[in-house]
This record gives structure tokens, C-alpha cells and sequence, in this order.
């Protein structure tokens, strides 16, 4: 039984030998960091490849044209290498750009979330956001109506920000009058999204033809149409919720054995969950305002982490960041592959290939090969 | 180390699970909670290690009451140790561990610490299991680890909530034996909760019988562990045999309706 476990299991390593357990758990690391600078590369190779997509140019030559970009190299008008420059650098990059950064953080705030709830299955939209985020941005699409007045080019946006951290506000100020576990805050969480969700349709029954695309359109979401303007905020917030994410991501372990083990080893829980719970919020908002609701990014890429390199927190967090942000990069490349004739949205690239991987994970712990 | 309680009372809602516990244990000795299920033990565990907050009454702690510790300062004080953990995402055996120290880990600390953890695993035999996944140990490997994590802690009050109830006779005596050396040698007081009335006669220093929510007895393991005692908490005839001055308890099963759980089903 023992030699089938030790057979099966891809994470158990060597057992420590007379050089002691700090260099075996040294070699451990060692082998993480090589899993992160791995997809690392390839992330890099994927975005070289979609910048040049559709210019009959290399990975390398692309790469060339950005980083002349960046060097302030400016071409003749309307010359050949200037309309390069001009699609890869106002075209595809802010795309590209908006897609790292959204699966870096909807794949943190997915790590926080399965964390903190203790739970596989919680993601970024476990207290609602997406239902919110759907309902503020719906709001503007159909009904004209805006939340904020930052200028009519935002409303949506901003509608779709606030509307986002509606649902996490709520389930706080719940959660602070009861004892609330995980599952009673997923179980608000079920229960705001129900209410946005039905708020969403009776929207879009009395909605045109054309509304009722955009709004549909929405939902699904996609980088399609994304400009440098949308990168600023979605790139501060989620930098910096990222950095606290690992900052957090020691307590997030001390997790991993339950709540009173946290408790006796000196972790404010209920306090912690709280700030986790913002921080969530607030990260998610600022990406799905911009770019719709993008799902199994933050579901799947921690799993996926965690099933090559274990659960350790501490670097399953930046992991999945990388994995998201290829996950994502690379979903987009392939609907604009495949888009000649239509408009594929990214997300329903994202749900079209990852469902079978997810499908497969679930499978595989049947057999006892899976995550857990 | 000193750890009281004065007139602890817990409930839920109205549910009464403990009143008027008064407790005053101090020094390096081995302490057994026992009593019936549902009597309130880990309760009172839990309120040792401010997992719980009393309803009533007061913890005081090294003469300081526990509500004016902070829980990261509390924890280089009180180490818990729980029956049961999670396994939903499962740390390595050493990572796991390694999380005992985190109200000691400062920067640079992880080769100090590790070594500590190398050193814990060790004495609980189970330095092979270093680098498995919490999930894929058994019921008695997890026990070991959750308590390496606890040893780990380094603390001068080990709470520990039934830490043999999934090892065999041989690691019972085992566990139970080296946490009896190692708060006498150590100098901490080590409090666990047992079912088994033999294990704790033979080790403990002192005794604390719990029933109904209250104190029913509390000394030495031979005032307390006796026939009219464990007839009177746990509604079962025995009889014990005085062996190196400790009580050895024999259970008499007499077909009387009233210890038979089952009776009318």
C-alpha cells in the first residue's frame, strides 16, 4: 500500500538523508522556484507569440519592435514598421497587457479565497462579486443608469466596480453580527448572488436586441477592445493587492489546519478573513470592471499549482499568479486565432478548455491521483 | 508557569456546558482532563487557549488575565494541540510543523527553525515522514505531526485535546510517557484530555475529573481514579489494583442495564 502511495503521489520527494531536513527542504524550494521560472518562460514565449500574431514576424522580432518601442525608436510615417509598431503597441499589447494582469490577480484572489474559506471550490466570486459587478455594469448597458458620475466613457466601469463590492460589503456586515464559519459566508455569498443575479434578468427581459448583446457580451467577458486606459488602475490594485497577498500568505498556511489550530498559534482569524475578504474585493472589482466577468481563472490556476507544487501558500500564491496570467494570455491568443469570422470572447475560450482540464482534475481524484 | 481559572462558566445560548470551574495548576507537571463525552473538556481547553471566550468567570494566565494577552503573545505562552486538523490543503510533514514556530520566526530564522522541527520529529520517531503530504499519513501519523507541532511551539503550557486516540497501545504509552518526561525535564505544564483512565493513572501528576459542567474531582491520580468515582461519572462498575502507587483500572461488566448504552434498542 505504502510503495503504490509513494508510486502514485507526484509531490512526495526524497525523505530526508544523513545531510538533514534543511537541505532536503532547501531542494524542495529549489524545485518550486524552478516550476515558477518555468512558466515564466513560457508565459514570455506565448505573449512574444501573440504580439505576432496576424504581422507575419517573428517571436523575436516582435519582441525587438517592443523593446525599440520602449527605447523611444520612432519610424517614418505610415512606413511598414510603423504600422507594426502602431498594432502591436495600441492593438494587441494593451490586451495582452490586461490579460497578465487580470489572471495575475484573479488568480491570487482564487488562492486567498480557497484559503481562507478552507474550501476547493471557492474562487473570486464566492461572496457574490460577479453577480454585483454584473448588476452595476448591466445597469449602464441597459437601464442607462450610473452609480458614480466620472464621465459617461466610465460608467459602466465604475458601475461595475461599485456594484462588485457591494455583495463582499454586505457579507462583511453580516458576518460581524454572527458567528459566521466559511461556509455560512459562502452560503451569503449564494444568497446575494441569487439576488443581483434576478435583479440582472428582469434588466434583461426588457431589454433591445442590441442591449441584450452587450449586456450578455459582458457577462461572458473579454479582452477585446482594451486600451492602455483601462491598465493604470487595474494595474496599481492589483500589484498591490498581489504584494499583500504574500504578505499574508505565511497566516493563509497556518490556516491550512483549521481555525482553532490558527487561533492557538497566534492568528487573529476572524480579522484576518475580514481584510482577505477586502482585498478580494476590491482586487476583483478593479479587474472585472474593465474586462466582465473572466470565471475559472481564479478557480482553476491555484489547483493547478498546487497539484505540481503542493500547497504551500507562500509560493502557491505568485505560481498561480504566473499560471492565471498564462492561462489567460493564452486563452486570448487562441480565440483571436480562431476569430477570423466572429468575435470569440475570451471567456468563452476559458470555459471551452478548462472545463475538460477541471473535468480531468475531478476525475483524477477518483483515482487518487488528484489535488487532494 | 501558572494557569487559572476563576469561577469559568460557558455556555451556548442556553445550553450550559460549563459553570463555577475553579482551577489553580502551576509547575512543570503532567495534568489529565477526564470525564464523559460531552462534559465539557475541550470547552475548557478551549478557553484556556482563548480559542473560546467564558461566558463567565476568568482565565488568568502567568497572574495576568487571558484577555489582555494578544493571540501571537498568548502562543509563545500556550501551545494548543487539537484531536482533529484539516487536510483540505495539505502542507508537507515539515512544512506543517514548521508552522509551530511561527510565533518565534523572525527573518533569517528558517535553518534554526528547521533544525528545531528535525529534532521534534525525531523524538516522535517519525523523522521518515519529513517531506509526505499531511493527507497521505494515517490517523496515528497525523496525531504525531499535529503534536510535533505543538512540541515545537516551545511554549510552557501544552494544551493537548486526546493526543492518543488514534495510536496504538504501544505509541499510547510511547506519547503519553515522553510528554511526561519532557515537561518534567522542560519545565512546562502539559494539560491533555484522555478517555483512557489507565494512561492517565499511570502518568499524570494530577487529575482533574470533570462532570456535568463541573469539577467532580481533582488530585492525585490515586484520590481520584477509584471504583465510587468512575461509577458515579461514567456509570460503570470497576475495580483498581494499586500498582507502583498509581491506580489500575479493571472494568466489571455485570449485564446492568443502566451502563448498557444500547439498552431498549
Amino acid at each position: 500500500m505504502t510503495t503504490t502511495r509513494k508510486q502514485t503521489s507526484a509531490r512526495v520527494l526524497e525523505l530526508p538523508d544523513e545531510k538533514g531536513l534543511v537541505e532536503a527542504y532547501r531542494h524542495n524550494l529549489f524545485l518550486k522556484v524552478v516550476f515558477i521560472i518555468s512558466c515564466f518562460a513560457v508565459l514570455m514565449l506565448v505573449i512574444g507569440y501573440s504580439l505576432a500574431v496576424g504581422q507575419g514576424i517573428t517571436v523575436s522580432e516582435s519582441y525587438e519592435i517592443m523593446m525599440k518601442h520602449l527605447a523611444g525608436e520612432i519610424y517614418p510615417l505610415r512606413s511598414e514598421m510603423w504600422w507594426k509598431d502602431y498594432f502591436i503597441w495600441n492593438n494587441v499589447m494593451p490586451r495582452v497587457v490586461v490579460g497578465i494582469i487580470g489572471g495575475c490577480g484573479l488568480a491570487a484572489c482564487g488562492a486567498v479565497m480557497q484559503s481562507i474559506m478552507s474550501n476547493p471550490l471557492a474562487d473570486p466570486y464566492t461572496t457574490g462579486i460577479s453577480s454585483g459587478a454584473c448588476f452595476g455594469a448591466v445597469a449602464s448597458l441597459i437601464a442607462g443608469v450610473s452609480f458614480a458620475s466620472l464621465g459617461s466613457g466610465y460608467t459602466t466601469v465604475t458601475n461595475a466596480f461599485i456594484g462588485a463590492l457591494v455583495p463582499t460589503m454586505i457579507v462583511i456586515l453580516i458576518s460581524r453580527r454572527i458567528n459566521a464559519t466559511p461556509a455560512t459566508l459562502i452560503l451569503i455569498g449564494v444568497a446575494i448572488s441569487y439576488f443581483f443575479n434576478a435583479a440582472v434578468t428582469l434588466m434583461m427581459v426588457t431589454a433591445t436586441a442590441e442591449d441584450l448583446q452587450a449586456a450578455y457580451l459582458w457577462q461572458v467577458g473579454t479582452l477585446t477592445g482594451m486600451t492602455w486606459s483601462s491598465v493604470p488602475l487595474m494595474l496599481v490594485i492589483t500589484a498591490a493587492g498581489s504584494a499583500v497577498a504574500m504578505l499574508f500568505s505565511k497566516n493563509m498556511n497556518l490556516l491550512t489546519m483549521g481555525e482553532n489550530s490558527a487561533k492557538s498559534m497566534g492568528l487573529d482569524v476572524e480579522q484576518f478573513r475580514m481584510l482577505c475578504l477586502i482585498m478580494v474585493a476590491v482586487m476583483t472589482a478593479a479587474i472585472v470592471s474593465f474586462t466582465g466577468i473572466l470565471g475559472f481563472v481564479g478557480l482553476i490556476s491555484p489547483h493547478i499549482t498546487r497539484l505540481v507544487i503542493g500547497s504551500d501558500n507562500r509560493v502557491v500564491i505568485p505560481a498561480s499568479m504566473i499560471v492565471g496570467a498564462l492561462m489567460l494570455v493564452s486563452c486570448d491568443l487562441i480565440s483571436r486565432l480562431v476569430s477570423n469570422i466572429t468575435d470569440i470572447p475570451v471567456g468563452v475560450v476559458l470555459s471551452l478548455l478548462c472545463s475538460p482540464i477541471f473535468l480531468l482534475m475531478v476525475t483524477g481524484l477518483k483515482r487518487g491521483r488528484g489535488v487532494y | 508557569m501558572e494557569m487559572k481559572a476563576v469561577d469559568l462558566g460557558f455556555r451556548y445560548y442556553d445550553n450550559v456546558i460549563l459553570s463555577d470551574v475553579n482551577v489553580d495548576l502551576e509547575g512543570n507537571k503532567m495534568v489529565s482532563i477526564i470525564g464523559p463525552n460531552g462534559v465539557g473538556k475541550t470547552t475548557l481547553i478551549h478557553c484556556f487557549s482563548k480559542i473560546l471566550k467564558p461566558t463567565d468567570g476568568r482565565v488568568y494566565v502567568n497572574g495576568k488575565d487571558i484577555e489582555d494577552y494578544k493571540l501571537k503573545e498568548l502562543a509563545k505562552i500556550i501551545a494548543y494541540v487539537p484531536c482533529t486538523s484539516l487536510d483540505t490543503f495539505p502542507l508537507t510533514v515539515t512544512d506543517t510543523v514548521l508552522l509551530g514556530r511561527n510565533p518565534h520566526s523572525k527573518w533569517g530564522s528558517l535553518n534554526r527553525d528547521l533544525e528545531k522541527v528535525q529534532e521534534t520529529l525525531r523524538l516522535l520517531g517519525i523523522e521518515d515522514l519529513a517531506m509526505r503530504p499531511f493527507n497521505e499519513l494515517s490517523a496515528g501519523q497525523r496525531q504525531k505531526v499535529v503534536l510535533a507541532r505543538g512540541l515545537v511551539q516551545e511554549s510552557q503550557i501544552l494544551l493537548l485535546d486526546e493526543p492518543t486516540a488514534n495510536l496504538d497501545i504501544k505509541h499510547q504509552m510511547g506519547v503519553t510517557r515522553l510528554l511526561r518526561d519532557y515537561s518534567h525535564k522542560q519545565g512546562i505544564m502539559v494539560i491533555m484530555i484522555s478517555h483512557d483512565l489507565n494512561i492517565a493513572a499511570k502518568y499524570s501528576d494530577e487529575v482533574i475529573m470533570l462532570y456535568g459542567g463541573n469539577i467532580f474531582a481533582k488530585g492525585s491520580p490515586k484520590d481520584t481514579i477509584n471504583p465510587e468515582n468512575i461509577e458515579a461519572v461514567y456509570g460503570v462498575r470497576s475495580k483498581t489494583v494499586i500498582n507502583n502507587g498509581r491506580p489500575h483500572v479493571i472494568l466489571e461488566d455485570d449485564d446492568d442495564p443502566k451502563t448498557n448504552i444500547c439498552a431498549g434498542a
